[in-house]
């Protein structure tokens, strides 16, 4: 079984791919050259990796947050809102405090990863206390985060002059490798004799991937080893059976919101503390929440499934704009191989069928 | 004004999971249907073929929803998420090659936008004129809620999409085609979908936007669960947005001194704080999101 469903995933993945490589050659592009600056787009240079692999944090994060609730019974549609006030706090615990080295970074990813994990929390309770349906709630707290955001960001004290973003972070609150290093006399001239270490380095390269891989094997960890785990997965499997077998579903609900939300916040402050240093005004969702449910969807809402489709969604979202630069194909047929990828995996039965012909017209019949 | 367009997707949810399927890629449907009414609106400068178009373009997509969902048994959330993700892909992706490479359409001419039937019937800026002077979109919408209300409770078609949400088996046993009761209302319902998004792109703005829809899909869904899955509820809920989002316009204009940023929460929480407290607990057509496997019977 375990088997099957990674050959349907992989069988999926692959007919994704022949979509968008259809719709571009309906369009006239020749669908070689397309993958090939694709592939040339992640894999040729040490840095286009890096980048990858940057790209990719944050949607492996909103996915394991969706993969978490979705194994305790709940469609978190609100990881998008908790990335917000996880990158939103993490801004601003990176501006105002005042705090030695590495020591910084810890407590604003704390801090940002708790805030967030109330807002999920939120949604839990809502739907703990007063049966509202989760979808809807998050929803609405997504749109909340986001106006939430641009108010505190248009704070005269936070927002940089003639910008439409809030001050940087400290330095003492990045979580880069070797970030300052590379900017001194001696990195400088370290670095001019080692070209790879250059390359990699010219991306905004940051400890977020150990953070990523750390949470799940957290989550995994948490699912299938704790009593707590055993309990979410329960309430998951059968609400009804649980509460009769004694589990309190009504905190379930609320903790497993409260872990899904500091996961997803932990990928915006990742975001802010790695790469961007700031947050902005936004004038709509940027969409790694919901980045996230195709991330968990894919992965089989599993730890690991996450952090290898996070990869793969990394990897195309990277090397989108790439065709476009290059060839001027649009860049869009990624959001379509996404999709025609997620469409697939909905329906294994679909694989089932177009398998067992190809079987029969080999000659190949099995009968099970 | 604001409802109108939120009207006609919620009531495609309606029919979608008044079936039993769920339908979570309204949004990805309503994107489609923006495109293609903006698209068509302005190539041909006929409102009602870009609207049509629009709804044939929502109800394509849903036809892979419902092809995945009913046929293949797919898992109907997922399923769903896979539709938004390419009616947005789709959208923009279209979009570029029709307006040579941006993602934004050029606007349709003043004149070829939705009618107004009242306009210039009353005197400008007065009661009347503020309240009835809407885009024609807005009373289909509202006409479509009284159909929709007929459909589902007064006519025999009805009566089916209903018992093969709630029972499919039961329905089967009965003679009903659960399967191709289930592919009318999912396709009836991109078709809505599809009007929705073009009610926003041929009427309240006059082109597509990579932004435009960002998000009404869901509010839609929210607003179809928060009205108990029924063609009136949902309305109710659209119309309680819609105020909403007027009293922003109307607060905003007033001077007072709050924060744009706070006033555009307002919905949102209001929304909440509603569910909280007057609506409670909500639960759906009974066998919402289960495919339905037919079993030799006999």
């Amino acid at each position: 079984m375990k088997r099957n469903r990674v050959i349907f995933t992989i069988v999926s993945i692959a007919l994704g791919f022949l979509v968008g490589g259809l719709i571009l050659a309906a369009v006239g592009f020749n669908l070689f050259d397309v993958y090939s600056t694709m592939f040339k787009g992640v894999f040729s240079r040490p840095k286009y990796i890096a980048w990858t692999i940057i790209r990719s944090v944050p949607i492996i994060l909103t996915g394991l947050s969706v993969a978490f609730a979705f194994r305790t019974g709940l469609f978190n549609i609100g990881a998008e809102g908790q990335f917000i006030i996880g990158a939103l706090v993490a801004a601003l615990l990176g501006y105002f405090l005042e705090l030695p080295l590495v020591i910084h970074a810890i407590v604003v990813l704390i801090g940002a990863g708790i805030a967030a994990g109330l807002w999920g929390s939120i949604a839990g309770y809502l739907r703990a206390k007063f049966g509202v349906h989760e979808v809807i709630s998050t929803i609405m707290l997504n749109w909340i985060a986001l106006y939430l955001n641009n108010y505190v960001v248009s704070w005269e004290k936070f927002r940089r002059p003639q910008s439409e973003a809030s001050y940087k972070i400290l330095d003492s609150a990045s979580i880069g490798i070797l970030q300052q290093w590379k900017r001194t006399d001696a990195g400088r001239e370290f670095l001019s004799n080692s070209k790879f270490l250059r390359e990699i380095l010219s991306a905004p390269v940051n400890w977020g991937i150990i953070i990523a891989i750390l949470c799940a094997i957290m989550v995994w960890y948490i699912l299938q080893k704790t009593t707590l785990g055993y309990e979410l997965r329960a309430v998951g499997l059968n609400q009804d059976a649980s509460e009769y077998g004694g589990i309190n579903v009504r905190r379930s609900i609320l903790t497993s919101m409260f872990i899904s939300g500091i996961l997803a916040g932990l990928a915006g402050a990742i975001h802010v503390l790695g790469v961007t240093k700031e947050v902005a005004i936004l004038s709509f969702m940027e969409g790694s929440g919901f980045d996230g449910i195709a991330v968990a969807l894919l992965g089989n809402n599993t730890p690991l499934g996450s952090v290898l489709s996070g990869l793969l969604f990394g990897a195309l979202k990277y090397s989108g704009p790439k065709i476009q630069s290059t060839m001027g194909a649009p860049s869009e047929v990624i959001n379509i191989m996404i999709g025609s990828i997620v469409f697939f995996t909905s329906m294994p039965s679909f694989i089932k069928i177009i398998a067992s012909k190809f079987k029969r017209r080999r000659g190949e019949v099995k009968v099970d | 004004m604001y409802a109108a367009p939120l009207i006609f997707t919620a009531l495609g949810g309606v029919a979608s999971e008044n079936s039993g399927v769920v339908n979570i890629g309204l949004e990805g449907m309503m994107t489609i249907g923006a495109l293609i009414g903006a698209t068509v609106g302005y190539y041909l400068g006929n409102p009602w073929i870009a609207f049509l178009s629009a709804g044939i373009g929502g109800g394509i997509l849903a036809l892979l929803h419902a092809i995945a969902s009913i046929t293949f048994e797919a898992d109907q959330i997922v399923s769903g998420i896979a539709i938004n993700f390419l009616g947005s892909g789709l959208s923009l992706f279209l979009s570029r090659i029709f307006f040579e490479g941006t993602t934004m359409t050029k606007p349709i001419d003043l004149n070829h936008k939705m009618p107004r039937p009242f306009n210039e019937i009353f005197s400008n800026n007065s009661f009347l004129d503020l309240v009835f002077n809407q885009y024609i979109t807005v009373y289909l919408s509202f006409l479509l809620v009284l159909i929709m209300w007929f459909m589902l409770y007064k006519t025999k078609l009805g009566l089916r999409i209903r018992s093969v949400g709630e029972h499919p088996k039961a329905a089967d046993t009965l003679g009903i085609n659960v399967h191709r009761i289930r592919y009318f209302s999912v396709i009836l319902s991109g078709i809505l979908s599809g009007f929705g998004g073009a009610a926003m792109s041929l009427a309240v703005v006059s082109n597509f936007r990579p932004t435009l829809i960002s998000g009404q899909g869901f509010i839609a869904l929210a607003a179809m669960i928060f009205g108990k899955w029924k063609p009136q509820g949902a309305m109710l809920a659209c119309l309680l947005f819609g105020a909403a989002q007027g009293l922003i316009v109307y607060l905003g204009g007033t001077g007072a001194n709050i924060p744009t940023q706070i006033l555009a929460m307002v919905p949102y929480i209001l929304t909440l704080i509603v569910l909280t407290g007057f609506v409670g607990k909500s639960s759906g057509p009974a066998a919402n999101g289960e495919p339905y496997t037919k079993h030799d019977i006999g």
